[in-house]
């Protein structure tokens, strides 16, 4: 099989085995993480060994503690390094087809002109009682973030940003209202994983008022990624790192996919 | 203290001047009104605590019961006071009670004199808020007896949404050299115009600020600080729609830090602006009262606008939020106004604009503490990029001598911090403010260079910003979204239905006696 790639460093060529490919420290095939943790027990020998005893549970060979220290009365903090003993297959994840091709604003702009045509609604917020508008905020404004433009800066996007601790039920009705192609929503609290509770209360709402198959739903935030968006039933999810222009080119490609099925 | 940027001392008077007069109009506007919320701190400060069978917070069923009835604008104080001479064995919570039991109807009650009433109500009053102010006068021995750190103080977030293991996460931070710790509410809170009753074990983004896990946390810490030798202060906020309530719940329980602006929940709560800044005149006015330190929130703006556009709206807020906070009778040793090292990571010398930025601050607020925010807005989950550009936030604090400095932490915008994250953060602060101790004091900026020019760009800037402001009123520079980038309109926002319009016959013994001035001023 071609799954093979020469190692690009210089010496001897090596043969990356990506069928079984882990962590790459000093050389190849070394398997070192570094991790730390917490655990509330005391400081003291015992806990040191309790954290390497519990390292070796995790499946770590050769589990070090490199720092350790009290935090307050019962609590200890440790920085360890082990070698993972296990191995993950990339040859066939790579296969896969999950890197996404971006389009950039002008793209996106024609693209829409071309495929679609009409000013696309887009309705977004920061849902239920997460008062961070920081998500929302850099996607949907026109400022955007880092120098790239909001939607609201596109001539392809009509925008409605609702700002922050908007019900799920008060989002979907102005999504209704406007006749939204696509519903935003930020979920930056994830504390006790409250953004899946809430974003799965908004699939809900979409689909109790019969409008799931008209609207794009898309999600984004610290903790959501694109494999926890569709579990929960969107059609997109957005994490760290994504640009507005990420979040458009998914949707005029998705309406565009729509509109041309229809 | 000589200035290192060269400011021309006319132009920071006449921002002050400009403050002074946008302070006055706010002032004007917002005479002549009450909230509910100002109505049960009255209640609070009188003694009312407790729930009703349905868990309803106890002053809030005495206050609807007089909105009910049409009559708040006399003050729930007047309606107490003639209550109290009606039956000398009630006490203000034992009227409560009845009102709540149905047993009583305070409006229906045969009406005393008006100057009885007013004499009654203000005498019970001067004994609670003298039982108050004994505390207060306690931390103030405590703290000196203990000893603190010298300034800049370390002021520590803790947010589990668990009281109880809030004060595990409060007594690391405490271990770590931490000298205030601040329990982040609930983000559901700031919306409820009510402040929810007893301990709580449940909250998102924070914990629920109620007067049990205020006490809870207040003597976890007290006791670290006993068997320690360095008093730890304690902090939460008055913010949302409660602001003057948990202001007087912070009396009661002993707090020494609040953060108090209205700004911040009129800005990205969407509250009406003159609710707000009616229950933060009455807030910071106790806070002011009870010997508290003052937060003020500039720091948030630069979280939706750019740091380096936005700074003279910054300082321009400094400017007005001081001369509200005198206004309301908050002396400049209590407020600390806030600043953000916020700048954009690649941002060709962003370390110098940082460094223009704080120092200046600090030049036009010398009497003030400063609460100086960590970077927030751009880290990006790169947790060592994090922590080294809190290690220059570290630096840039201690070199300009703030007051108070929020300690960043590395794993900022991933997640609320885990307990060791804070420790982490912490002995990075540790670290830059000993090996940097005297740095400020070496140092004198280049004449007519990048720092100097930079903050007199800035406080032209504001200058220009206040003197718009003083010519159109701060609720048209709402209206406008000059601060933060949020536009915020007068007639609009929640909790407006919360504002009553007082009679001439008003009693509010809380602001009379605070303020030594009649309520309705």
């Amino acid at each position: 099989m071609s799954s093979a790639l020469p190692a690009p460093s210089g010496g001897p060529r090596r043969e990356i085995d990506l069928e079984h490919v882990k962590p790459y420290a000093d050389h190849l095939g070394d398997g070192i993480v570094q991790f730390s943790f917490t655990l509330p027990v005391p400081y003291g020998l015992a806990a040191r060994k309790a954290a390497q005893e519990l390292a070796r549970k995790m499946g770590f060979a050769h589990p070090e503690v490199v720092h350790y220290q009290a935090l307050t009365d019962g609590y200890t903090y440790f920085v360890m390094f082990g070698e993972c003993t296990q191995t993950v297959d990339y040859a066939t994840l790579s296969g896969e087809g999950f890197e996404i091709e971006y389009m950039s604003e002008d793209q996106i702009e024609a693209f829409a002109q071309e495929h679609i045509g009409r000013p696309i609604v887009i309705v977004g917020a920061a849902t239920g009682t997460d008062t961070h508008s920081v998500g929302i905020d850099a996607m949907l404004n026109l400022k955007g973030f880092h120098g790239h433009h909001g939607l609201e800066g596109y001539k392809a996007f009509e925008t409605h940003n609702l700002g922050s601790q908007v019900p799920n039920s008060v989002l979907v009705a102005k999504a209704i209202e406007v006749g939204a192609d696509a519903i935003l929503v930020s979920q930056t609290v994830t504390q006790q994983n409250l953004h899946v509770s809430n974003l799965t209360e908004l699939v809900e709402i979409v689909e109790a008022e019969g409008r799931r198959g008209q609207m794009i739903l898309t999600c984004g935030g610290p903790r959501v990624s694109n494999e926890l968006a569709k579990e929960l039933g969107y059609d997109a999810g957005f994490s760290k790192g994504t640009y507005p222009h990420h979040v458009a080119s998914f949707i005029v490609r998705e309406l565009a996919a729509r509109v041309a099925a229809a | 203290m000589t200035s290192k940027l060269d400011l021309d001392p006319g132009v920071i008077a006449s921002c002050r001047d400009a403050a002074a007069q946008i302070a006055g109009q706010v002032g004007e506007e917002i005479a002549h009104k009450t909230t509910v919320s100002v109505e049960r701190t009255v209640a609070r400060l009188l003694g009312v605590d407790g729930v009703n069978e349905l868990d309803a917070p106890l002053p809030n069923v005495l206050v609807d019961h007089v909105a009910d009835r049409g009559e708040l604008g006399k003050g729930v104080g007047y309606w107490l006071g003639n209550a109290l001479l009606d039956d000398e064995r009630r006490s203000p919570q034992q009227i409560a009670q009845d009102v709540a039991s149905g047993k009583l109807d305070l409006c229906a009650l045969p009406r005393a004199e008006d100057g009885a009433i007013r004499a009654r109500i203000t005498s019970e009053c001067e004994t609670r808020l003298a039982e108050i102010r004994g505390r207060t006068q306690e931390r103030h021995e405590l703290r000196e007896r203990l000893g603190e750190s010298p300034p800049p103080v370390r002021y520590v977030l803790t947010a589990t949404g668990n009281v109880y293991e809030d004060v595990v996460h409060g007594l690391a931070v405490a271990e770590a050299g931490g000298d205030i710790v601040a329990v982040i509410r609930s983000t559901a809170q700031s919306l409820l115009d009510y402040v929810p009753y007893g301990p709580t074990t449940e909250g998102y983004g924070g914990t629920f600020a109620t007067q049990a896990n205020f006490k809870i946390m207040r003597e976890a810490l007290d006791e670290w600080s006993a068997q320690h030798g360095r008093y730890v202060r304690l902090s939460s906020f008055c913010s949302g729609l409660c602001m003057p309530e948990i202001a007087a719940m912070g009396a009661i329980e002993g707090f020494d830090n609040m953060v108090n602006d209205a700004l911040y929940g009129i800005l990205y709560r969407d509250i009406n602006p003159i609710r707000g800044l009616i229950d933060q005149r009455v807030s910071r006015m106790v806070n002011g009262w009870f010997g508290v330190t003052i937060n003020t929130g500039e720091d948030n703006y630069l979280r939706t606008a750019d740091a380096i556009e936005a700074a003279p709206s910054v300082t321009a807020s400094q400017f007005i939020n001081r001369q509200l906070a005198l206004d309301s009778g908050v002396p400049d040793s209590q407020i600390a106004l806030g600043d953000a090292f916020e700048i954009d990571i690649p941002v060709k010398n962003g370390l110098l604009y940082e460094w223009a930025q704080a120092q200046l601050t600090r030049e036009l607020f010398p009497d003030c503490p400063v609460k100086y925010m960590p970077p927030t807005r751009h880290m990006d989950g790169n947790l060592y990029r994090t922590h080294a550009a809190d290690s220059l936030f570290n630096l840039v604090t201690i070199a300009t001598g703030q007051g108070i400095q929020t300690i960043g932490v590395p794993t900022e915008g991933i997640f609320t911090p885990h307990v060791h994250d804070r420790v982490i953060g912490l002995e990075n602060v540790n670290y830059v403010f000993d090996t940097a101790r005297d740095l400020g004091e070496e140092i004198e900026f280049k004449p007519g260079g990048i720092i100097q020019t930079r903050a007199k760009e800035v406080l032209r800037g504001a200058h220009e910003l206040l003197e718009r402001i003083a010519a159109g009123g701060l609720f048209a520079a709402l209206g406008e979204g000059v601060f933060g980038d949020v536009p915020r309109q007068v007639g609009e926002g929640r909790g407006i239905e919360g504002i009553v319009a007082t009679q001439d016959d008003y009693c509010n013994p809380v602001s009379e006696l605070m303020r030594g001035a009649p309520s309705r001023v």
